[in-house]
């Protein structure tokens, strides 16, 4: 294996990543402030049409992935006003919210099977795309990769270092407390919600305008529920994330290398890669029993003022 | 609490179920019973631009075909497996007097629900289950990968081609197996990388895995795979490839070499025209070029003269039976005697090919 073919594999890893980053995060967002929205792959998938159709008619990126992310939170919209102000059952809401998208996202996408939008252009970062090998791998993509690096990054700090984070936090750990202490649990959860649906919209459209700039339906495949799976792999962190979706990509990436390199490997086995390690960093968590690595205490739990 | 839990997961389960069943689509009034009703039961979207695609402007063609006489109905996306059973039962139930499944994990199914409704007739494609009320038909779209190989070992500067594979099943099995012996044919150095992606329809995979292909040195890529993603990337990094199915070509107007075709409205509207007619009996339709189930899209601009020449040459000769893709002398990949030279495959090893021939390397991933 040559130097080139290295830098080639980092350069898809990093490329397969990106939704799942974009995804798990919008997924943390709402977890940490005590909301469980199994509703991620459908905000994904319409946040790919919504991109995708932007870019189609000849936009530039950042209208498309605007498009993609007030698509994903209008949709969230939905899922918040039901849960928290319907008090509906989360888990079961969730669901539907994944169905519903899925099956939107085919009615009105079915318009646009066939087309191909325009491949989005690589930003290569001065000087430092020049570095050989790793240049290429990391210095050479478009600029949603980036962005996703920078977005987990911006999330730690806001989690563990504002005030606003700290409120967050509260609300997702103790929302009868957060409430008592004067905060608004609703308003906090509602900005989550949409926050985080906006989030999974992005990297919903990540697909259709750098992955594969089509769009067919289901293209998601499974995508909004291994996010849900890295935010439990990475115990509920940030940066943690973005390294596991690291993790996660380079298990499928590999996969592919090492089948044309001739090692072969059961794909299935590696399908079930990401939620065996899943079930393993629970174990691991909850052998270690240290309060505050694990799940968000009010997570799921639905807020009642009158109480 | 507890009980709470319970309504949550019942509920959720309720909504599975609905959602499982919404996505059937009736085309045509209910109640009138005169007419000959014909099912469709798919395993990806009708808007797949690939296989699904295809079966379903077959059944576009039975009606136009028919009109008043037929009324035909789909549901789209059923999984294989117990799944694909009880959807069948229902189309059954529901006075489908014909019922197509059209992808080959729907044999079990298949079979099962064709014993219990024994007046219904099933048509299952690429399968070999037969009984009385149960036909099978498939293309030969290994007649149609001959001809790929033959364009891909000429046009291939790395000698490398790569091979997007979906299940090892015998049908994709043989498509491998005729493309690289076409291939070897007019190239002697040429090599296969074969990955195999586990499904039919993963865009974001298969796209994947034309990438790591293409990284890999492949300059032509086959699919075996129902979306057009990998044609996409193939457009996108300059290279060549072969679409699937269906004609591929809005997604990759410089790269697309050809493209195999399946046209199964031929079929269908002689099956369900049997039907109406009432002379319907079990068979086991295999088509080629020759009855027309098999064809190639336009040759792309990149494919010089001399090539095209050739490949049209390999098609009328399939065509007319004076060429079978599998002729010896041939080796199965251990290197054990197949075909000894200028014998030609029997249809029954070709149904249940479940081998490499000599010269592609890697292992087959156990069948599924």
């Amino acid at each position: 294996m040559d130097a080139t073919l290295i830098g080639a594999i980092i350069h898809a890893i990093l490329v397969a990543s990106t939704p799942l980053v974009f995804a798990g995060l919008g997924a943390l967002i709402q977890e940490r402030a005590g909301v469980l929205n199994l509703g991620i792959e459908g905000l994904m998938i319409v946040g790919a049409l919504a991109g995708f159709v932007v870019a189609l008619s000849g936009q530039p990126l950042a209208l498309s992935v605007v498009a993609a992310a007030g698509a994903g939170a209008a949709l969230a919209l939905i899922f918040a006003i039901l849960v928290l102000r319907l008090e509906a059952n989360p888990v079961a809401t969730g669901l539907a919210l994944t169905l519903f998208g899925l099956g939107v996202a085919a009615l009105f996408g079915a318009q646009y099977v066939g087309a191909s939008a325009p491949p989005v252009k690589a930003w290569s970062i001065p000087v430092l795309s020049d570095i050989p090998v790793l240049g290429r791998a990391l210095f050479a993509h478009d600029p949603l990769v980036y962005g996703s690096v920078l977005l987990a990054i911006m999330l730690w700090w806001f989690l563990n270092k504002t005030r606003g984070g700290l409120i967050l936090r509260a609300v997702g750990e103790d929302h009868d407390a957060a409430h008592a202490m004067g905060f608004s649990v609703i308003g906090v959860r509602f900005l989550a919600i949409c926050l985080g649906g906006a989030m999974a919209g992005v990297g919903g459209a990540y697909l259709t305008l750098v992955q594969t700039p089509m769009f067919v339906e289901g293209m998601t495949a499974g995508r909004g529920w291994i996010a849900l799976a890295l935010v439990v792999f990475a115990a509920w962190r940030p940066l943690r994330v973005l390294l596991g979706a690291y993790l996660f990509g380079s298990v499928t990436i590999l996969q592919l290398h090492s089948q044309a390199l001739g090692i072969s490997i059961a794909a299935q086995w590696l399908s079930m890669l990401p939620y065996l390690a899943t079930v393993v960093a629970l174990v691991v968590i909850s052998a270690r029993g240290v309060q505050g690595t694990s799940a968000p205490a009010s997570l799921g739990k639905t807020f009642r003022v009158s109480r | 609490m507890k009980g709470f839990g319970t309504k949550a997961v019942a509920l959720a389960a309720a909504l599975v179920l609905a959602a499982c069943s919404d996505n059937e689509q009736a085309s045509a009034p209910e109640g009138s019973s005169d007419r000959v009703k014909a099912g469709f039961i798919y395993v990806g979207p009708v808007s797949d631009g690939g296989w699904t695609y295809e079966h379903n402007q077959g059944r576009l063609a039975v009606e136009a075909a028919f009109g008043d006489k037929v009324e035909t109905t789909f549901v789209e996306s059923v999984s294989e497996g117990p799944d694909a059973e009880r959807v069948l039962s229902q189309m059954a139930n529901d006075g489908a007097d014909i019922i197509f499944t059209t992808s080959f994990g729907f044999m079990n199914p298949t079979v099962k629900v064709a014993e219990q409704f024994p007046n219904v007739k099933f048509e299952h494609a690429t399968g070999f289950k037969r009984a009385d009320n149960l036909a099978t038909y498939s293309s030969r779209f290994y007649e149609g990968r001959h001809v790929l190989g033959l364009i891909a070992g000429q046009m291939t500067k790395t000698n490398t081609i790569g091979y997007i594979a979906s299940f090892p099943i015998p049908e994709v099995v043989r498509g491998i197996n005729a493309a690289y012996l076409a291939a070897k044919s007019v190239n002697p150095d040429v090599q296969f990388k074969i990955i195999w992606v586990s499904t039919w329809f993963d865009p974001g995979k298969e796209a994947d895995a034309a990438k790591a292909l293409i990284d890999q040195g492949a300059d032509i890529l086959m699919q075996h795979t129902d979306s057009p993603a990998a044609m996409q990337i193939a457009e996108q990094r300059g290279i060549f490839a072969f679409g699937q199915a269906s004609d591929m070509a809005a997604h990759g107007p410089n790269a697309q070499l050809t493209s195999i075709i399946d046209d199964w409205a031929p079929y269908y509207i002689e099956r369900v025209g049997a039907v109406i007619d009432g002379t319907w009996s079990s068979s086991d339709t295999w088509g080629g070029f020759n009855t027309g189930m098999v064809a190639l899209a336009p040759y792309g601009a990149a494919v010089p003269d001399d090539v095209k020449a050739m490949a049209e040459e390999a098609r009328i000769a399939i065509s007319e039976g004076r060429l079978h893709p599998f002729t010896g002398p041939v080796n199965k990949q251990d290197g054990s005697p197949w075909l000894a030279a200028g014998e030609t495959a029997d249809d029954g090893t070709l149904l249940g090919m479940d081998f490499y021939v000599e010269g592609i390397e890697g292992s087959l991933p156990s069948g599924q």
